[in-house]
């Protein structure tokens, strides 16, 4: 059988959506973490609904900046110490594209339970109706440019026994800018500022990181697996 | 270069772990329907060698050809006749043994599309197909990423320490494998601490840190 680029590229998002489905524990653990700590905040700082509603667009986001970043671990760590990793890259097929499978796949059990949880979320923090919608856009257009960046760091990262600490130095700078055109975002609609500036600006991040990110990763785990 | 030999050949080739130089100026040919057994002690750079050949790792001086082209180079098509097996089981504990062949089919595409179950059933894991790898036994892991040679079209097998934790009537029926492999003008590098007695075969050996290949048979 002529085994061809699509097939590899859907089998291995079937595979990893599956082996994530039997570690659906340890998947709630980003989930829950991005939960607790928005839910924290009125508890720490004052349940006044004018603060709240300021702070909100900025806590939810660091949350799930935090929360994204915890679960990068769980993108190549395994496949690298079962030795999978090693056959993806053995591959005949280009691995950058094998690369995004597995990104895509990592997005839609962190990222996109997050933006179906913001709503929820957004409520807690008296955000009202329209920012709630504008909250879920900015993830919507910056929760896979966390994955996509956070997955060059990971591939760098994985062959360092702990690299966590590393791995955050070299991601988080890089997620900065999402932060603040995101944050920024719900606030200036809230506002009843224009928006499209910081839409146009999301929307160009997240082109630019699924053009280069899956060549990078590919690269940096090349480099890792030597 | 003239003709461009078939096969494998390594033009000194060396490589270093730190400081430490584990070989070098390495050279040699290995033609179609030959056995490549590579010895050392421990240390002494036998895996390194066979991730050089995998294309896994650079070697810090010379290169690499397969039938005359370099194998990073995608004429060569070296990784479509590739079947490398390292150290790790490379394959997922939490997937049943057929879940992780119908994998491995889609990254390398397989002989037959139905030969799975087939496969298994010859490497004795009849009735194992749909437990989770976690619940097979050492050796019942290791049958699982071997039953991909009975799968694979690759012309050249590297195998590191394929016979580690499986049975006598395993290796019997690894060796037998190799043998049609080579007899079907396959190649094999291989390592292992035991012998490797395969009866009728062009086998050579490469001892590390010589840098030349002596010929057993």
């Amino acid at each position: 059988m002529e085994t061809t680029l699509s097939s590899a590229f859907w089998a291995l998002l079937k595979r990893d959506l599956m082996l994530a489905y039997r570690h659906r524990n340890e998947l709630l653990n980003p989930l829950f973490f991005f939960i607790l700590v928005v839910m924290l905040f009125p508890l720490g700082t004052t349940p006044e609904k004018q603060l709240l509603m300021t702070m909100a667009p900025g806590v939810i986001w660091v949350a799930a900046l935090l929360a994204s970043m915890l679960s990068l671990d769980t993108l190549f760590r395994a496949d690298y110490e079962d030795g999978t990793l090693e056959q993806i890259l053995l591959s005949p097929h280009p691995l950058p594209v094998l690369v995004l499978a597995k990104i895509i796949g990592h997005w839609l059990v962190t990222g996109f339970p997050m933006i179906l949880l913001a709503p929820l979320l957004g409520v807690f923090m008296y955000l009202p109706g329209e920012g709630i919608v504008t909250l879920m856009l900015t993830l919507i257009l910056g929760t896979p440019v966390l994955s996509l960046v956070g997955a060059i760091g990971m591939a760098l990262t994985v062959g360092l026994h702990r690299g966590g600490m590393l791995l955050s130095l070299l991601v988080l700078p890089l997620y900065i800018p999402v932060l603040i055109f995101s944050a920024n975002t719900v606030g200036a609609d809230m506002a009843d500022m224009t928006i499209k500036g910081q839409l146009y600006f999301l929307s160009a991040m997240l082109v630019l990181a699924i053009t280069l990110a899956p060549v990078a990763t590919a690269a940096a785990l090349r480099i890792s697996l030597e | 270069m003239g003709e461009s030999p078939s096969g494998l050949s390594v033009n000194s080739i060396s490589c270093t772990r730190g400081y430490r130089e584990l070989f070098s100026e390495l050279n040699f040919l290995l033609e179609p329907g030959h056995i490549l057994r590579v010895e050392g002690k421990n240390g002494s750079g036998k895996t390194s060698l066979l991730r050089i050949l995998a294309g896994l790792a650079q070697p810090v001086d010379g290169q690499v050809l397969w039938n005359g082209q370099d194998i990073k180079s995608p004429e060569a098509c070296y990784f479509q006749n590739l079947f490398y097996l390292g150290h790790k089981p490379g394959i997922k504990y939490e997937l049943t043994p057929v879940e992780n062949l119908c994998m491995a089919r889609s990254l390398f595409g397989f002989a037959r599309d139905n030969g799975i179950e087939d496969a298994l059933y010859q490497v004795g894991l009849y009735g194992f197909e749909d437990i989770p790898c976690a619940f097979l036994s050492a050796g019942q892991k290791r049958r699982v990423a071997l039953a991909q040679l009975l799968l694979t079209r690759a012309k050249l097998w590297i195998l590191d320490e394929p016979y580690t934790s499986l049975d006598v009537v395993a290796i019997a029926f690894l060796e037998g494998l190799f043998k049609k492999h080579v007899h079907n003008g396959g190649s094999l590098i291989i390592t292992s601490h035991q012998p490797v007695e395969i009866a009728d075969c062009q086998l050579r050996r490469l001892a590390l840190p010589a840098t030349q290949l002596e010929e057993v048979h």
